[in-house]
Parts: C-alpha cells; structure tokens; sequence
C-alpha cells in the first residue's frame, strides 16, 4: 500500500516530467486559425449581402452556413484534427460550437439515436446556452430596469 | 486605423480565439469551461453596449466567436422588449439565435445518421 510519503513523492514526479503547455505556441495557432474561419465568416457574410440579405440577417445566416460547413468537416473527422492543432481557435468559433454538437453526436450513436446521438450533442452546447441565456437575460432586464430599452 | 473590414475581422476573431487559449492555458481550463466564458463575456459587453461597435468596424470577426452568441441573445432580447415590454426577456433570445441553433442541431442530427465515429 502506498504511502502518504510515496505518494507524494509520486506526485512531485510526474509533476516534473510532465510537459509545459506550449503557450506561445498555443496562442499564435489559436489567433491564426481563429482568425482565418473569422475571415471565412467575412467572405460568407458579403456574398449573402450581395445577395440582397439584409446584413443584419446575414449575420445570423452566416453563421449557418459556418455551421453546416463545420458539420461536414467534422463528419469526415478533420475539424476534430483543426482543434486538436488549434485549440481555442477552432473551438472558439461558431464552427467549434458546431463541431462541439455534430462531434458527439457521431461519436455516441452506438449509445442509440435517443440518450446517445440525442442527449451526447448537448455536452457542451448545453452549457453554452444555459449560460448564454442566463446572462443575457440578466443583463437585458438590468438595461430594461435602467430605461435603456425604448418603451 | 482606416483598414479594410476583412482585415479587423482577421485581427478581432483572432485576437479573440488567442485570448481564449491564453486563458484555458494559463489557468489549466478545458475548452468547455472557456466557451462558456466568452458567451458570458459577450453577452455582458453587449449589454453594457460596448459589443456592437465592435460588430461594426470588425463584422464576422466579432460575431464568429462564441462572444458573438451572446451578443445575439442581448439584442435579440432587447429588440423583443422594445416593442412587447419585459416578456421581450423570455422571446427574443433564442428567435435572434434561431438560424444557428437549429442549423447546428439539425446537422448535427444528419451527421449522426451519415458518418461513423473515427478512431
């Protein structure tokens, strides 16, 4: 059995022979890419705009289009590769939060269509909307309380 | 600074995933608990009305981003309680997310059918 001692002992050493994060590394691939599917957004939004989509619409739109591009590249497991290079710059977006979905979703199907593809696409997005609701609420109210909103 | 739109919106999305991974790293995070941060954060600047100048000078920069989700239920939220009054809180924030999240959910769903999991 081990003991208080080793265990400790145990702990300073894979403490010492883990790697740092690389978080130079980390943030400059983050910025990059993050930057790039932000640019791909821009491109999406002014051809929806030229269109004739008003450009308060095609926000929401583009972000769809996003979506359904992430899903696909999620479904052929690249964009699983995107983060894992990534990070935050592919999860960050809302491709990331599309790919947070379709990803679990593809992954617990042999759970069934029900508690495994159903319930395993809200893992994170549950947590996203929950939040995101709460807090906007909040903050809509207090503007509403402060005579921000036009009545 | 006088710099096309696509450019702000490379530098702003960017600037906002590597601030995203700053965070995660630093304090030893997962990606979970950081998006739901910057929802969060979103909705709090657009509620405090600093978020849509950023939308304005930075367009999809500042609106790919999880803190643009935010953003969307904020005004969504706002725009419902100008015209109807405080029921605006419980109608207008997931009809101004509605394309995204139902995109996200019905794809998600047609994935699951098509694809088989990898590795």
């Amino acid at each position: 059995m081990a003991t208080e001692k080793a265990k400790k002992q145990y702990q300073t050493l894979v403490k010492q022979h883990t790697p740092p994060r690389p978080i130079v590394r980390n943030v400059v691939a983050a910025f990059v890419v993050g930057g790039l599917i932000s640019v791909l957004g821009q491109l999406i939004f002014g051809g929806l705009t030229r269109l004739g989509f008003a450009s308060k619409d095609a926000y929401g739109y583009t972000g769809a289009v996003l979506i359904g591009l992430s899903a696909l590249a999620t479904g052929f497991g690249v964009y699983d590769s995107l983060a894992k290079f990534a990070g935050m710059g592919a999860n960050l977006p809302i491709t990331g939060f599309a790919n947070s979905i379709v990803s679990p979703a593809i992954e617990f199907k042999r759970e069934g269509y029900v508690m495994g593809v159903g319930a395993k696409m809200f893992t994170i997005a549950g947590p996203v909307i929950v939040y995101g609701l709460a807090s906007a609420a909040v903050m809509a109210l207090l503007r509403w309380l402060l005579g921000g909103v036009g009545r | 600074m006088n710099l096309p739109v696509i450019l702000w919106a490379f530098l702003i999305g960017g600037a906002l995933c590597a601030v995203a991974q700053l965070v995660m790293d630093v304090f030893k995070l997962n990606a979970g608990h950081v998006m739901v941060g910057f929802v969060v954060l979103g909705a709090v600047l657009s509620g405090l009305g600093l978020y849509q100048g950023l939308v304005s000078f930075a367009g999809a920069g500042a609106t790919v981003p999880l803190t643009g989700f935010g953003h969307t239920l904020v005004q969504g939220m706002l725009e419902d309680m100008a015209t109807r009054g405080w029921i605006g809180v419980f109608t207008g924030g997931l009809k101004a997310a509605s394309a995204g999240l139902t995109a996200a959910i019905l794809f998600g769903y047609i994935a699951a059918i098509i694809f088989t999991p990898h590795g």
